[in-house]
Parts: C-alpha cells; sequence; structure tokens
C-alpha cells in the first residue's frame, strides 16, 4: 500500500495547477442555457488549444496519453481551481470511451480530434417517451435503405442534455423490430442539421433550457455512421453506460471541490457571527458531507488501482453511481441548510451567497439518482449482479 | 498510488480466515456466551503459533514487527467470525504503546510473553467506563490523567458487567497506584493515550467491517433460500434494495478503514482524522447492517435460536467502543473547522 503520487504524477499535477490557475474562466454562466453554452465552447477551445481537453486519450487524437492516475490528478486540479462542469462531457467521457473499443478507424479519426476541439458537440438519444428506466424498450426506429446505403430513423428521443445546443446525436435505435428486446437495436451517430430532425428544448427544474426533444422524421443515416455492429448496438450502448455509472463521469475531484468549499462556506458563516445557533448545529452535518466526498475519492483510488491492474468494476459501478449521487444531494443540501433563509435566493438575486451557487448545485445534485438510470435501477443491479439475487 | 494490499498480507489474511473458519464456528461463538469464562487458551494459543498475537511485537522481542496495514484485514477476518478474544486490546493497542511508550524494564517484562501468547494484555483509557477481558488477562495497561501505567492483573479489583453481546466479557475496575509500574507520564503519556485511542479505534472498525460483511452474507444466503408467495423473498424489489442499501455502507466504510490502517501505519500527519472517518463510517455501516439483516431475515431473525443476533449484538456494542459515530463525527468536524 502506497498512498503517495509519484514525482513524475507530481510534476504533472505541478504543470496543471499551474495552467489552469492562469487560465480558468471565473463567473461563467450556466452552460445549460444557449448564450452560456457558447461561453462554455470557448473555454472547452482554451482546454484543448494547450491540451488539456482529454488528457488521458493519445496525443494523435488531441490528448496527453495521460494516465488514469494522472486523469485523476488532472481533474482533482481543475475543479480546485473552480473549473466548470464539462458541456463537452457526454462526448468526451461516454462517448469517446465507446469509440476507442467499438469505433472503425475511419470512425476514430473523424470524430475524435473533432470532439476534442469541441468543434462537434455531443449528446446523448437514450430515453424516449415511453423508454427511460425500461431502456430496451425503445421504439425509436431505423429501417434498412440498400438504395442509399444507410438507415431511415423515424421517432423521438427525449431528456437530452444540451440537445438544443449541439450538432451531433448518439443513441440506440431499432433496426430488427423482429428481434428479442434486448436484440435488434443498432447505436447511430446521428449529425442533428441532418434533414428530418427537429430539436425542441424543454425547460429544466432550474429554469435552464437544458433538455430536449429531439425528433426524427425520416432522417437518412449513411453505414459509417453505425457504431459496433449493425444490431449489436445494446452491448455497445452497454458500455457506454457504465462508464457514465461509474469512473469516467464523476471523479472525485468535482466533490472533492464542492466538500472544501462546504467547510470553507461554514466557516465564512460562522466568522459572520450571524446565525451562531443554526452554525454550531450544522457542525456535524457539514463533518459528515466532507467525509463522503472523501470516502468517495478513498473508494476511487482503490478502484483505480484495481484498474490499471486489469481489474474492471463491473456491476459495482453501480454503487459508485448511487454513491456519488447520493453525495452530490446530501451536500448541497446541507449548504442550503446551513444558509438558512438565504438559501432560496438564485443567481439572478443581487443578495445571493456564492452567486446562488449552492440552489445551482443542489437542483443539479438533485438529477443525479434520476439520471444515467435510476438509483432504484441501480440497487436493483447491486442486488442482483453484486450479491446474486435472483431476478425472479 | 497503491490501495491495495500486497499477496503476501492477502495470504496472511487467508490463511487465519481458514483458521477462523476451522476453529470459530458459529457454535464456538455459542459456547462463549454459555460458558463463564467464555475464552479458549488452545484458539489464543494457535493464533500466537501463526503469529497472529504477535504481529505488532517487534522482532527484538519475539514478535512479527508488523503494523496496522497487516493487521486491520486479520482483524476483518476475526470480525467475520465473531471471533470472542481481546485482539484489539492485546495486539492492536497494547503491544505497540509498550514497545513505544514503555521504559526497557517494562518493554521487557511483558513484550515477550505478549508475542508468545502467555501474556494477554487489556486496556483501558480515560472515557472508557468499562475494559473488556479482565478475567483472562494477565497485564492492565490503563490511563489515570496524564499517566500511563501498567498493572499486573492479580492487583486488580474488577466487578464484572453484563454486555448485550452475551460473548463479552466486561469489568469494572479499581486498582493502587502503588500496586503499579510507571510506563508514561505528561505529554509523552497523553500523546501514547492518542495513539492508543486511534489504534483501538480503527482496529474495532475493522472489526465491525468483517462484521458488516458476514452479516450480509448470512442474510443474502436466507433471501435466496426463504420463498413466500412460491418465490424466493430475495426477489422481491423491497428486499434487494435493504441490502442494496446495506452493501453500499459497506463498501465506501471499507475504504476509509484501510486509509486509516495506512495513516496509523506511516505515521501521517491527519491520522486523527484518518481513524475518526474510518471508525464513524464503519459504525454507522454496522448499524445500517444490522437493522437491514434484522428486517430482512423477519421473525426468524428475532430469535435467539438462529445465529444472527451474535453478529447484531456484537455490531452494537462495537460500534459505540473506542468512540461511537457520533463522537468521531464531532471530532472530525472540530479538526477540519476549528483552525
Amino acid at each position: 500500500m502506497d498512498l503517495n503520487f509519484t514525482p513524475a504524477e507530481e510534476a504533472f499535477r505541478a504543470e496543471a495547477r499551474a495552467w489552469l490557475e492562469a487560465n480558468v474562466p471565473v463567473g461563467l454562466p450556466s452552460g445549460d442555457t444557449a448564450e452560456g453554452f457558447a461561453l462554455h465552447v470557448e473555454w472547452e477551445k482554451k482546454l484543448f488549444d494547450a491540451r488539456w481537453s482529454v488528457v488521458s486519450w493519445p496525443e494523435e487524437y488531441g490528448g496527453r496519453g495521460a494516465s488514469l492516475w494522472e486523469w485523476i490528478i488532472f481533474e482533482e486540479e481543475y475543479y480546485r481551481a473552480g473549473g466548470p462542469q464539462r458541456v463537452t462531457q457526454n462526448g468526451i467521457f461516454l462517448l469517446a470511451p465507446t469509440i476507442f473499443e467499438f469505433g472503425t478507424p475511419e470512425q476514430k479519426e473523424r470524430f475524435l480530434p473533432a470532439m476534442a476541439a469541441a468543434d462537434d458537440l455531443w449528446c446523448q438519444g437514450w430515453s424516449e417517451p415511453d423508454a427511460g428506466s425500461d431502456l430496451a424498450g425503445i421504439k425509436s426506429r431505423a429501417a434498412r435503405d440498400d438504395e442509399r446505403g444507410g438507415w431511415v430513423i423515424n421517432g423521438q428521443k427525449t431528456w437530452t442534455t444540451r440537445g438544443a445546443f449541439c450538432n451531433w446525436v448518439f443513441g440506440l435505435f431499432r433496426t430488427d423490430p423482429d428481434a428479442a428486446r434486448h436484440s435488434g437495436m443498432t447505436y447511430l451517430l446521428v449529425p442533428l442539421d441532418a434533414p428530418g430532425v427537429t430539436v425542441r428544448g424543454v425547460e429544466r427544474l432550474d429554469g435552464d433550457e437544458g433538455f430536449a426533444e429531439v425528433f426524427f422524421d425520416d432522417v437518412f443515416v449513411s453505414d459509417d455512421l453505425v457504431l459496433g455492429g449493425v444490431n449489436e448496438g445494446w452491448g455497445v450502448a452497454m458500455a457506454t453506460a457504465s462508464s457514465e455509472r461509474g469512473l469516467t463521469l464523476r471523479s472525485p475531484g468535482r466533490f472533492c471541490a464542492a466538500a472544501d468549499r462546504l467547510v470553507d462556506l461554514w466557516k465564512r458563516q460562522n466568522a459572520a457571527g450571524e446565525h451562531a445557533e443554526r452554525v454550531a448545529a450544522m457542525r456535524d452535518d457539514v463533518a459528515q458531507s466532507w467525509m463522503e466526498a472523501e470516502a468517495y475519492r478513498l473508494a476511487t483510488l482503490a478502484d483505480v488501482t484495481g484498474l490499471v491492474k486489469g481489474v474492471s468494476q463491473g456491476a459495482r459501478s453501480s454503487l459508485t453511481k448511487i454513491y456519488w449521487s447520493e453525495l452530490d444531494v446530501n451536500l448541497n443540501e446541507t449548504a442550503l441548510r446551513l444558509l438558512g433563509p438565504a438559501a432560496e435566493l438564485i443567481e439572478t438575486s443581487p443578495d445571493a451567497v456564492d452567486g446562488g451557487a449552492w440552489m445551482k448545485g443542489f437542483e443539479f445534485a438533485l438529477s443525479g439518482p434520476i439520471y444515467a438510470g435510476t438509483n432504484e435501477i441501480q440497487r436493483n443491479v447491486v442486488a442482483e449482479r453484486v450479491l446474486g439475487l435472483p431476478r425472479k | 498510488m497503491q490501495f491495495a494490499f500486497t499477496e503476501d498480507q492477502l495470504l496472511f489474511r487467508d490463511t487465519v480466515a481458514e483458521f477462523f473458519a476451522n476453529e470459530c464456528p458459529p457454535e464456538k461463538v455459542r459456547w462463549s456466551w454459555d460458558d463463564a469464562v467464555g475464552r479458549d487458551a488452545s484458539t489464543w494459543a494457535a493464533l500466537a503459533e501463526m503469529g497472529v498475537i504477535g504481529l505488532t511485537v517487534p522482532e527484538a522481542f519475539g514478535g512479527m514487527g508488523m503494523n496496522e496495514i497487516d493487521l486491520l484485514p486479520i482483524l476483518t477476518e476475526a470480525g467475520r467470525y465473531a471471533y470472542p478474544a481481546p485482539l484489539v486490546e492485546t495486539v492492536a493497542v497494547v503491544a505497540p504503546l509498550l514497545a513505544e511508550s514503555a521504559p526497557a524494564a517494562i518493554a521487557e517484562k511483558w513484550l515477550p510473553g505478549i508475542a508468545d501468547g502467555s501474556v494477554i494484555a487489556t486496556v483501558q483509557l480515560d472515557g472508557q467506563p468499562f475494559v473488556n477481558d479482565m478475567h483472562i488477562a494477565n497485564l492492565l495497561v490503563a490511563q489515570r490523567d496524564d499517566r500511563l501505567f501498567a498493572v499486573p492483573a492479580d492487583k486488580v479489583r474488577s466487578t464484572q458487567q453484563v454486555s448485550v453481546d452475551g460473548a463479552r466479557r466486561l469489568f469494572a475496575v479499581e486498582w493502587d497506584e502503588a500496586d503499579a509500574e510507571l510506563i508514561a507520564s505528561g505529554d509523552a503519556a497523553l500523546q501514547a493515550v492518542n495513539r492508543a485511542f486511534d489504534r483501538g479505534a480503527a482496529a474495532t472498525a475493522a472489526l465491525l467491517i468483517g462484521l458488516s460483511e458476514q452479516m450480509i452474507a448470512m442474510t443474502v444466503a436466507y433471501v435466496v433460500d426463504r420463498k413466500q408467495f412460491g418465490v424466493p423473498i430475495g426477489s422481491f424489489q423491497a428486499v434487494k434494495h435493504h441490502l442494496a442499501d446495506a452493501e453500499l455502507k459497506v463498501s465506501f466504510a471499507r475504504p476509509a478503514v484501510w486509509a486509516a490502517a495506512y495513516g496509523l501505519a506511516t505515521g501521517s500527519d491527519d491520522v486523527d482524522r484518518e481513524v475518526s472517518m474510518a471508525k464513524c463510517f464503519a459504525s454507522d455501516a454496522a448499524e445500517v447492517v444490522a437493522r437491514k439483516a434484522l428486517q430482512t431475515h423477519g421473525a426468524i431473525g428475532y430469535t435467539t435460536e438462529h445465529d444472527l443476533h451474535f453478529w447484531l449484538k456484537r455490531s452494537w456494542a462495537l460500534a459505540s467502543s473506542w468512540g461511537d459515530a457520533l463522537w468521531h463525527r464531532r471530532r472530525v468536524a472540530h479538526l477540519l473547522l476549528d483552525n
């Protein structure tokens, strides 16, 4: 057991820290509005120009060939410096691992560099109006068009995060309607400017137009936009889903940085000397939230130690997803209780504490137990595939 | 970065686990409830032979000279089998305390006996009202204000208490300074007490991880086997979610306990915080797991005919020993907030 990073890893940390401290933008608006999104894309391009946008990717695609440990370090430094959540995350963290695993050389060449550079902006198309937790119940159809050499899509996707601002969507479509539920689906990459695509923004709980519905009306996609095999989309999608549940989307850095900010908020409230009883009563909860973030960091260090040796997380990634999503809610909720009557002020309110970031963070955190497979589904996965309870 | 045990550490752990599987089955735990002494000297001697009892005793005194990273996985196995004996007191706390803080004469007098299994040691620090296993101990290490003493067991007057865990043996003790030898005083004693307390808390956290894992294993076996409405009750979502919650708690307490072991072994600057987080999470996890295990077993778990209650009651007792979750959470709060 050795919980130290190597000198080379610490040098990587120092380089990342220095660049991030000099360059992380201050006070960016939410990336889930049209104008905010544009500013975030600018920031993503700046990251790319300095080769910090996809550190763990090979150099030929715009990365630094960083190890998993260096990626963990980068994420710690990114959030420590106050970096905003990545509006490119669905592409770089969810689609990219799938392209690395299933993509043809041409697909890698075509999509990865443009994704790293934030030229192509990707959203995901899983859920449909009648298929949420029961993802295998999707109905959107892609029919074979031999003449044109491709597929014709009809149907609807929904809850597509940042769908109104992106230019590509990846997702599952039913290509063999007669096949069994989990067969007959294909993973397709679809340009949102293709004829027949309609995107309608949907206002989220936090008031941002962060969601979208995407309608497909005879949308043609050519064969080179099939990722993995035809009718093999379920297996391809599950590879992406486990990235989303597990490590890649939620490195510990974001939660540890938030926990440190919570400690700082408590100290500021304490120093202000107002609401002394409330501040005193919240000590244990602040400590608990900080420890939950720390526990997530430690569990990640153990998981990454295993991953480096080739031991995959498997179904345990569902435990990870439950834990980070619930700790995120607890942490923001703790901050709101600490703020008391000031908690309700949002970012446009002149007297909002920390620019209303805690209510914003709380509302965002509330989506965590719902997206990427609800925590109810994750608990089923834990019971059945980690503990071995019977499905029926 | 390598947050995992070595092959050698895991092999040692597995050897001890196999020993407990053979020598400490549930019938042995039941015996320790019923028997007046409730402690099996031959098991202790065999563990000494294997090097477990002398694990933390320096090699110069006949021990293995190992540290908490080696010890805590073994204590997890002791917890898994609900082994009733003062491993925390003798191996995790007193042996390293004497090795680090006692004058040579006291160390020489007791440490070789701990290593060879002939000396059982127990401990009482300020804030701990009762002493474990005074009835079989040869040595009591006890704090009195800012002084630490070694008290031979035959000079200790004890009154037995009765724990909810019938395998525990708890005593209120009295002793006279005239009969005791001074280990340390002043700041040196208080530092030794703080380290001893951290070691006891982390070691108890390791026991709680093993107890929790075993309660989950027993419950999984039960809900797969038990049928109602014509199907295993483990197929019901409500039952699945109880068990998933239990697994979640243990899964995120376990790394905290290993981090505490590492902090103790390497002398981390943040060791107090690391240990308190470990004990806080392990205590909370064991309490949740115990509740879920009982609820999921239903009425059979509510009897003393079923073995589950041995694990439930050990969990309750240890969750509040060496500082309960509340105490440790407040210590973390103090370390994070008051500077």
